[in-house]
């Protein structure tokens, strides 16, 4: 049994059959393609786990500005008002949120990231799965199966649409991210396959046209709060899944409107900076400051 | 990829803020320091395209200076690449350079070395921190570096797939892929050899001494 799938729909048949999860169906499948160990496998993901948290811990204690100085210390501010009590997001959102910002700090100014699935997204599964885990009192076993569940939807978008703005948008990378993260804390907290394939297809409905339009190309405004909006949304795909709602249009089907309309987005959309944002009096103002 | 491992998609861990940006260009830097083996004294570097447009807001110049100098793309020290650069005495420059029908992340790296050779690698950024290399000292190839690979430079292609074959099999490695790629005459070229693991520096000796036709190879 090899494990593979290259559908949603088959990853469902092969979890329902073996009767097994998407993280153990993913751990599974790459310990025979790659011809490695179990343990291997986890030791990996640990790795990357470590980085996530890390990076979470030194964005959010950042003051310092990016490379370009358009972003740097949000998290901190953020999380201040959050301990003002006076936030109008629940909690788990505010830390989800902030953490996401903080990561994003941290790859704007040149730090350790892990992408996943791109460096653009970074903040996403920290910020939403992996805090969601903490905040949970959960073991890094369990965080890491998360993290193999959410790699398994990422594959499915890799290989069926496409993870890269300037291909797909924002939608594609943010919006994959999202869709990874509440696939992910579904099964962290107790979900079925089905439950998870419908928290990921939920993440990709909200954000369906969601255009990549970068102030000067750099990877710091909108994308920071960009990360942040994903991670909100993991957590409320995720909510709603667990509570019984199933996706109306099935997961395979997302994925792949998502990769049509990311076709129809204008190039000026695509991580080109012509477009939307980048092309506003401030940001080409921004711009030139930048680049001189 | 049409086999894709966990790892493309949560990984690769690396120095932000940009996998083709700064990760990929790393990469790339990286590659061409395992073709270099005397001291650098400067090192310039010509970009292309998007590379070239946004280079210091996303930190491309440190990172494929870095990688030049061995610093890989999870590496911290990438964005201090300028002062270490500065410290070990090796002297660089961007260039901003239109190299034609390319990747729009592409960047031509050429090193000067103290015994006055230069080393020339062209390479792109194709995406996701995926690279390629298309052109080695005026050779155009296609390397990826997905695998370990032996570059060597021949002088002649008889008995070059053989000898390769022999001291590979009989030292248990698999060859993955073989390319081959022509220089200015059929008697100088390129042969790239994709194996499923990295070989030894006892084996890369035996390459080096006793297949005929071998002037140098490398491993990266």
């Amino acid at each position: 049994m090899s494990y593979n799938f290259s559908s949603g729909e088959e990853l469902l048949i092969i979890c329902e059959k073996e009767k097994k999860t998407i993280w153990e169906v993913m751990l599974l499948r790459e310990v025979n393609m790659q011809r490695t160990s179990r343990e291997e496998v986890i030791a990996k993901m640990m790795m990357s786990l470590d980085v996530m948290i890390s990076s979470i811990e030194t964005g959010a204690n950042n003051s310092e500005k990016s490379i370009s100085g358009l972003i740097g210390g949000e998290a901190k501010i953020l999380e201040e008002y959050r301990q003002s009590g006076k936030a109008l997001s629940g909690d788990m959102v505010m830390k989800s949120v902030i953490n996401s910002m903080a990561v994003l700090e941290v790859n704007a100014s040149m730090g350790k990231i892990v992408a996943s699935p791109t460096a653009g997204s970074c903040g996403i599964l920290p910020g939403s799965l992996v805090t969601i885990g903490i905040e949970k009192n959960m073991s890094t076993d369990e965080i890491v199966r998360g993290l193999f569940t959410a790699s398994a939807i990422g594959y499915l978008f890799s290989k069926n649409a496409t993870v890269s703005g300037a291909e797909g948008g924002c939608q594609a990378e943010t919006g994959t991210a999202a869709a990874m993260a509440a696939a992910g804390l579904v099964e962290m907290m107790g979900g079925n396959p089905e439950q998870a394939l419908s928290a990921a297809s939920f993440t990709i409905k909200n954000v369906l046209g969601l255009v990549c339009d970068p102030i000067a190309g750099l990877v710091e405004c909108p994308c920071q709060k960009r990360n942040a909006l994903a991670s909100a949304n993991a957590l409320i795909s995720a909510d709603m899944a667990l509570a019984g709602i199933k996706t109306i249009i099935p997961f395979d089907e997302v994925v792949d409107a998502m990769y049509r309309v990311g076709k129809l987005i204008s190039p000026t959309l695509r991580e080109t900076a012509l477009g939307g944002l980048a092309v506003t009096k401030t940001g080409r103002k921004i711009t030139s400051i930048i680049y001189g | 990829m049409a086999n894709y491992s966990i790892f493309d998609i949560v990984g690769p861990i690396m120095i932000g803020p940009s996998s083709s940006h700064t990760a990929g260009a790393s990469r790339i830097g990286f590659i061409a320091s395992k073709l270099i083996r005397s001291k650098i004294e400067n090192v310039n570097f010509y970009l292309h395209g998007s590379f070239a447009k946004t280079y210091r807001g996303h930190g491309t110049d440190k990172a494929v200076l870095a990688g030049v100098l061995g610093i890989k793309e999870d590496d911290e020290r990438l964005r201090d690449a300028f002062n270490i650069a500065d410290k070990m005495g090796v002297t660089y420059s961007f260039e901003e350079i239109d190299l034609g029908d390319v990747h729009p992340n592409t960047v031509k790296i050429v090193v000067e070395l103290e015994n006055k050779a230069t080393v020339e690698v062209v390479g792109s950024s194709i995406g996701g921190g995926a690279i390629e290399i298309i052109e080695i000292n005026n050779i155009k190839l296609s390397i990826t570096g997905e695998n370990p690979t032996l570059i060597a430079k021949h002088g002649s292609l008889k008995g070059l797939i053989a000898g390769f074959a022999n001291v590979l099999n009989q030292n248990d490695y698999d060859i993955k892929y073989m390319s081959f790629y022509e220089g200015t005459s059929s008697s100088d070229g390129i042969i790239v050899v994709e194996l499923d693991r990295f070989v030894t520096s006892e084996i890369l000796d035996l390459i080096a001494n006793s297949i005929d036709g071998i002037k140098d190879v490398f491993l990266i």
